[in-house]
């Protein structure tokens, strides 16, 4: 019994003598912020990312690995608006972590940083896995990603005060680069203005919006609800009408519904990052709007 | 062993009385969360004021050009930030779910008769349940955070004979430095993989035989427990617990201080993308008071016997979780076993209420399980799970020294009892789960084999459940 007193008295006592890292630790809860929090903090940041492109981010483990840099992270940079909440609660749960409790500094939501849209007017589960404060999507708006920027830039600066100045001078970098590429984006886009699309899930409302899509249906029937081979069916019939000129897939859905549809309406399916990389060009934010807008004006030029 | 008891309760206490220590740290950072939250509700303030000074700026300009301003969607979503949630007293209100659950049961053999052999029966609500419909437990889950320093919880069960249990009522610590975390109250042990998982996230209709041989179900202890996680890329995590030893194999003492003690390590990470794993030792101390269970003696007369002495029970446990791409959503294998043994010695009282002849008693049981669960298409799961027990041969001091024969303890009789479980599950959403369960149950052991097939259902309304790996 001793001996096993001894060890845990060991452990306990190197976990305190830990020197603290010099970097500072970053959770991001997806490949898209774990790349805003790396343009944002440079070397001065040490980011470990819990998610990769080819997840869906609604269903994950709350993985004993990813627990265990919860409990290390002085920021846990979070999507928030529910889009985590199968998972992220019990990290921050059993991370035994005080710093990235909600509420604390260390607690960061992207979502709480920008207007969400599809805001339901009803809560009702009988619409599917519903997101009761809008959707949580809203990295697929450049715009978006501006605005949580400069909240994160100010998270980090409050967090790191030895480092704040290094902090603001590379946010404002970024704002700068950023708002040139947002200029370039929205030039090049002028085209997709009006196309008719299927979305897979409502996860891309927010770059329809900014691109001005036009949606005609969702595969998915219901959020969280995968199509069954009835409303498959449905979806066919109602877009024999007004075919879509194409049909996008995000990289990490199941390619066999959109596949499915795309032989039968005759569009071809468009696979999309969705998120830092989901494909081999979406290599960083910048990447991964200008390949987004790659893949699409390829479909319609 | 008193020494170690004194050891855990002084540094669970330490855990517990930790918070007022760092209270101060705790006042500068809600200091600057504060500082933070003005800064961003002024940053939301500009926005609003730019947003709208944007859409005057808009206005005013298809008035004089005397042109509709269609809404340009590029550049109409300015992104302006959001508002915070509307204050009311009910905003305040803990996040409410319940679970409801049922099933129908076609049982080849009387459920009356349903015991696992060679093991003193545990009293939980173990074994297959009644035939036909049945309702199952109702489990009512509220939670919410009570300050910055607790967050508590309460998992009612309302059982389909109108009662309430109390599953687990515990409080939970937020502010522990150093990775520690205390939680006090009722609560399932942290001992094995299963036993902190609640009914309804069960991957069969019920537990392993040898959960129900050796903790009647599930370990639930009123207590403090207190966990320690290592500052280290790779998952280690240490536990301990402290209770009154109530629940079976130990039995309540009226006596002041502990009565039943815990350790457990957890050890776990990935290896690669796809695949993730957990391994578990756990040990656990329990003492038993004249803890009686009922048998017929070798005459056929009901009798009732009690065991006094220590229950000692150690454990491994192991997942493995191999999901392509790392999402539920599609695909995943789950495979998990864990494997108990326990020794309890002390004194064994033949037919307590009437000749009452007590001796020594010493036995050593054994139990494990392997599962497999595949998730094969988005809502489908299949599973696959075999049980099985070893009773081990208990030294009866009353048998050894002839005073009565080994029938007269008929619940004792060397046995190997075995089960082979099958499962189907449908999904349909998160928060709905069809199942079909088809089980060749040895219970009773060998020649006494039951044919259990059972459909169930599982549905959860309200606050959005995550659950533990």
């Amino acid at each position: 019994m001793n001996r096993i007193l001894r060890l845990i008295a060991t452990l306990l006592f190197l976990g305190m003598a830990l020197p603290a890292h010099a970097a500072l630790r970053i959770l991001a809860t997806t490949a898209d912020w774990g790349a805003l929090a790396t343009e944002l903090g440079g070397d001065r940041v040490n980011v470990y990312t819990a998610t990769g492109a080819l997840q869906d981010v609604h269903r994950v483990d709350a993985k004993p690995s990813l627990v265990a840099r919860a409990r290390t992270a002085d920021l846990l940079v979070s999507n928030g608006a529910e889009l985590e909440i199968g998972w992220l609660p019990v990290l921050v749960r059993e991370s035994g972590n005080p710093r990235i409790q909600p509420g604390q500094p260390g607690f960061f939501e992207a979502t709480r940083q920008v207007r969400l849209i599809e805001v339901p007017s009803q809560l009702d589960r009988a619409m599917g896995d519903i997101h009761p404060l809008g959707n949580p999507h809203v990295q697929l708006d450049p715009r978006n990603i501006a605005t949580i920027a400069k909240a994160l830039t100010e998270r980090l600066a409050g967090l790191d005060a030895g480092n704040a100045a290094f902090y603001r001078e590379r946010g404002a970098e970024f704002q700068a680069r950023w708002s040139d590429a947002i200029a370039r984006w929205a030039a090049k886009a002028v085209p997709l203005k009006g196309i008719p699309v299927v979305v897979m899930h409502r996860d891309q409302a927010y770059l329809r919006n900014w691109l001005g899509l036009q949606e005609l249906a969702a595969i998915e029937p219901k959020p969280g609800v995968p199509p069954s081979a009835g409303h498959l069916a449905q979806l066919v019939s109602k877009l024999s009408g007004t075919p879509p000129r194409m049909i996008l897939r995000n990289a990490y859905n199941d390619p066999k519904p959109a596949n499915w549809l795309a032989e039968r309406v005759n569009a071809p399916v468009v696979l999309l990052p969705f998120s830092v990389g989901g494909t081999p060009e979406a290599k960083d934010l910048f990447g991964l709007f200008d390949d987004t807008l790659n893949r699409l004006l390829a479909v319609i030029q | 062993m008193t020494v170690f008891r004194h050891v855990v309760a002084s540094l669970t206490l330490a855990c517990i009385l930790c918070p007022a220590i760092a209270s101060a740290a705790d006042d500068i950072a809600t200091l600057r969360a504060e500082l933070q939250s003005l800064k961003d509700q002024y940053a939301a303030q500009v926005g609003l004021l730019e947003a709208r000074i944007e859409q005057l700026e808009v206005a005013v300009s298809a008035t004089t050009t005397g042109v509709a301003a269609a809404p340009e969607p590029i550049e109409a979503q300015a992104a302006a930030p959001a508002a915070g949630p509307l204050a009311s007293p009910s905003a305040l209100n803990p996040a409410i779910s319940l679970i409801l659950s049922g099933n129908y049961t076609n049982l080849s053999r009387d459920p009356e008769t349903w015991n696992i052999a060679g093991f003193m029966p545990s009293g939980g609500e173990v074994g297959p349940g009644e035939r036909s419909f049945n309702l199952s437990e109702s489990e009512l889950v509220l939670s919410a955070n009570v300050d910055p320093y607790f967050a508590a919880t309460l998992i009612a069960a309302i059982t389909p004979e109108n009662e309430i249990e109390v599953e687990e009522a515990y409080f939970r610590t937020l502010s522990l430095p150093a990775g520690f975390t205390a939680k006090g109250g009722r609560y399932f042990s942290g001992f094995g993989y299963l036993n902190e998982v609640h009914a309804h996230a069960w991957d069969f209709i019920d537990q392993p035989l040898v959960y129900q041989a050796l903790f009647g179900n599930q370990m639930a202890q009123d207590g403090v427990q207190v966990k320690w996680l290592a500052p280290t890329d790779l998952f280690i995590e240490l536990g301990a617990e402290a209770g009154n030893g109530e629940e079976f194999p130990g039995t309540r003492r009226n006596q002041n201080g502990l009565n039943g003690a815990t350790l457990f390590a957890h050890v776990g990470g990935d290896v690669g993308d796809s695949t993730s794993w957990r391994f578990g030792a756990s040990w656990i101390d329990l003492d038993a008071d004249d803890r009686a269970y009922e048998d017929i003696d070798d005459l056929d007369e009901a009798v009732l016997n009690s065991f006094t002495g220590t229950s000692r029970t150690w454990a491994v446990d192991g997942v493995l979780k191999w999901t392509p791409y790392g999402s539920t959503a599609r695909r995943q294998l789950k495979l998990q076993g864990e494997y108990f043994e326990r020794k309890e010695n002390g004194d064994l009282t033949f037919d307590a209420e009437g000749s009452a002849l007590t001796d020594t008693y010493r036995s050593s049981q054994s139990g494990w399980y392997l599962q497999g669960i595949y998730q094969f298409r988005p809502r489908w799961r299949a599973g696959l799970r075999y049980d099985s027990l070893d009773s081990g041969t208990p030294h009866i001091g009353l048998v050894d020294a002839g005073v009565l024969p080994p029938e007269s303890f008929p619940a004792l009789l060397p046995a190997n009892p075995d089960r082979i479980s099958v499962m189907l599950d449908w999904n349909p959403s998160e928060f709905s789960r069809l199942r079909a369960q088809y089980a060749w149950d040895d219970a009773r052991d060998a020649g006494a084999r039951d044919q259990q097939f059972r459909l169930q259902y599982i549905y959860g309304i309200g606050a959005h459940g995550a659950h533990k790996y």
